[in-house]
């Protein structure tokens, strides 16, 4: 997916480089807090394990093999912030060392690849995360979930660049077509992989594990056959913050999973519909206007069917990610409002009230 | 890692271009490749006098042809884009040879293909006369932030030594008689990769360990600073100045 020269008109590379680099001057900060002073040589580390896992083949079937993207990995394993320096740095060095993707487009790549995977898998893992039940397995899920919509919302990206400021006339809604239908097949091995890779550190090494910090059990001590905490246990306590979250939770979940059938599934079926009258359309139409119309669209005809169900999943697929986008955007809200109202009734608050 | 840090892409040579300063040479690269984005597609004569440009600096560098060409392979997934662009633009069209293609889309595919072409040549020029460590330093150089380069060289410094580590444990899996056929065996893999990922971690984890025991307080001492003079500076600028002639003469006739 890596952009080439003279792909994306130069307005717009400009505009998407000044977006990357404020994006990565903003990491540099966050991944300070995440690692702070040992960000240099672990944020490399884990640049250079990226780099050699996309060199990982993974068979999928007749001679063809996939490899991993890494964004959503790299987001859930060290953090977003960390995960979009390290993702830029194998662009910027694909970029210089393997003429892999365009110079000019390095802006492109970088947002696309490395801003919205990785912002888009992180915030839905979290959320789902908070969602779930505290235990491994939803760990592993919620990273199926992310790394499988981090792909295609990619793609989504890139189909928005593309539309602004495309050096060629495709209708948007082919390029849409094309880019989420494949992206949507590579999300799917993105997200089989991404699950078992971080279930199998979770495994291992659940405190390296980022996104599911705070997930560990406390340290119990058997005695006397009954289970007591461990004196002094080590570690934060967040006491009022899982109460707080779970008499919440029943709801989340129940709005969450209502509004993610709505949005893939009976858009699926409502999508369905228009298809049939378009090609019924098309059908009377050839009727009409013969042959030139049937050459013309000659080498879109092996689309046709794909394109039916590509835009029906396609249909679902955006519903879907609207609702992670509109719930992720919804929580930032709430949590704003409510560190903000928290904030007022404290007593040590400098901020004036409006 | 004491031993030659350079990558596979560099050749070795003692030419003008080689003895460049880094900075100079990613300044220019990269005006360059702007130049060459904002030429109009429709002065196909100017991309002619690009290729010959960097056919010049290629020639000066003493990069055999071969190896230029064949490291534009690169491209070849876009060359299939845009092979198909033709047939999937809007707007009024053509027939050659029988098929029906659309003039934008004619169009557009020769802009990818001429441009996206030209920017690999020039970053495959710089990228097989400039050591990596050169590059780093450049990088530097042109007000990267400094915590941006280091994570890169140490991507760069590590890259090959996870890469063997992920070799190796291919060949552990391989001598256990498993072999990675199809979706069945993803499992095995996906384990490989999480422990690829703790050992590189944890490898983090220890090199900066070491460097604190050696001193290092969050930056790298710079040991050899690079500087360009005037004419070192003219003469990697060479190559952007002319391309800007060019493109002017493009946009005007």
């Amino acid at each position: 997916m890596h952009v080439p020269d003279g792909f994306i008109n130069a307005p717009t590379s400009a505009v998407t480089g000044v977006v990357a680099a404020g994006a990565i001057a903003v990491s540099l900060r966050g991944a300070r807090r995440e690692l702070d002073e040992r960000t240099a040589p672990l944020a490399g580390l884990v640049a250079a394990f990226i780099f050699a896992v996309q060199m990982l083949n993974f068979p999928v079937a007749a001679g063809t093999s996939g490899h991993l993207l890494g964004g959503a990995l790299a987001a859930i394993l060290v953090g977003p912030y960390t995960g979009v320096l390290c993702v830029s740095v194998v662009l910027l060095m694909q970029g210089i060392l393997f003429a892999d993707g365009g110079l000019t487009a390095l802006g492109v790549n970088i947002t696309d690849m490395a801003i919205v995977t990785t912002v888009v898998a992180y915030a839905l893992f979290r959320g789902l995360v908070k969602v779930l039940p505290r235990t491994r397995r939803s760990v592993t899920v919620a990273s199926f979930v992310a790394a499988l919509v981090s792909v295609p919302a990619a793609a989504l990206a890139f189909t928005f660049l593309y539309w602004i400021g495309g050096t060629t006339d495709v209708s948007i809604g082919k390029v849409a077509t094309a880019m989420i239908g494949v992206h949507l097949l590579i999300g799917i091995g993105e997200a089989v992989i991404t699950a078992l890779t971080v279930g199998a550190v979770i495994a291992v090494r659940p405190d390296l594990v980022y996104g599911a910090r705070g997930l560990q059990q406390r340290l119990k001590l058997r005695v006397n056959g009954e289970l007591v905490d461990a004196p002094g246990a080590p570690g934060p306590e967040p006491a009022p913050a899982p109460v707080a979250a779970r008499s919440h939770r029943k709801v989340w979940i129940t709005g969450l999973v209502a509004s993610l059938v709505l949005a893939g599934f009976v858009s699926f079926y409502a999508s369905a519909s228009p298809d049939g009258l378009e090609k019924v359309a098309a059908d009377k139409g050839i009727d009409e206007k013969a042959e030139e119309h049937a050459n013309a669209d000659s080498p879109l005809a092996d689309y046709g069917v794909e394109s039916i169900t590509d835009a029906r999943i396609s249909g679902g697929l955006a519903g879907v990610i609207g609702v992670g986008v509109t719930v992720v955007a919804g929580s930032a809200v709430f949590w704003s409002v409510r560190r903000r109202r928290s904030d007022d009734t404290s007593p040590a608050d400098t901020e004036t009230n409006v | 890692m004491g031993a030659g840090h350079a990558h596979r892409l560099y050749r070795h040579g003692h030419s003008p271009v080689h003895g460049l300063p880094p900075h100079t040479k990613l300044a220019a690269v990269f005006a360059f490749v702007v130049v060459v984005v904002s030429t109009p597609r429709e002065a196909m004569w100017a991309f002619g006098v690009y290729a010959l440009l960097l056919a010049a600096v290629a020639y000066a560098a003493r990069v055999p042809a071969a190896f230029l060409l064949k490291r534009l392979l690169i491209e070849v997934p876009f060359v299939a884009f845009a092979v198909l662009m033709p047939f999937v633009a809007e707007g009024e069209r053509v027939d050659v040879l029988g098929l029906s293609l659309s003039v934008n889309g004619l169009w557009g595919a020769w802009n990818v293909l001429a441009k996206g072409t030209l920017g690999v040549a020039a970053s495959v020029i710089l990228a097989a006369t400039t050591e990596l460590r050169e590059l780093l330093l450049g990088l530097q150089r042109l007000r990267l932030p400094p915590l941006l380069v280091q994570i890169a060289s140490f991507m760069i410094r590590y890259g090959d030594v996870i890469a063997d580590e992920m070799r190796r444990m291919r060949i552990a899996r391989e001598s256990r008689g498993f072999e990675a056929r199809g979706v069945r065996h993803w499992g095995v893999l996906a384990k490989s990769a999480g422990a690829l990922f703790i050992r590189s971690y944890e490898r983090g984890e220890r090199v900066h360990l070491a460097m604190v025991s050696r001193g290092y307080a969050g930056s790298m001492p710079v040991i050899d600073e690079v500087t360009a003079d005037r004419a070192q500076w003219s003469y990697a600028l060479a190559l952007p100045c002319a391309a800007l002639v060019v493109c002017l003469l493009g946009w005007t006739l």
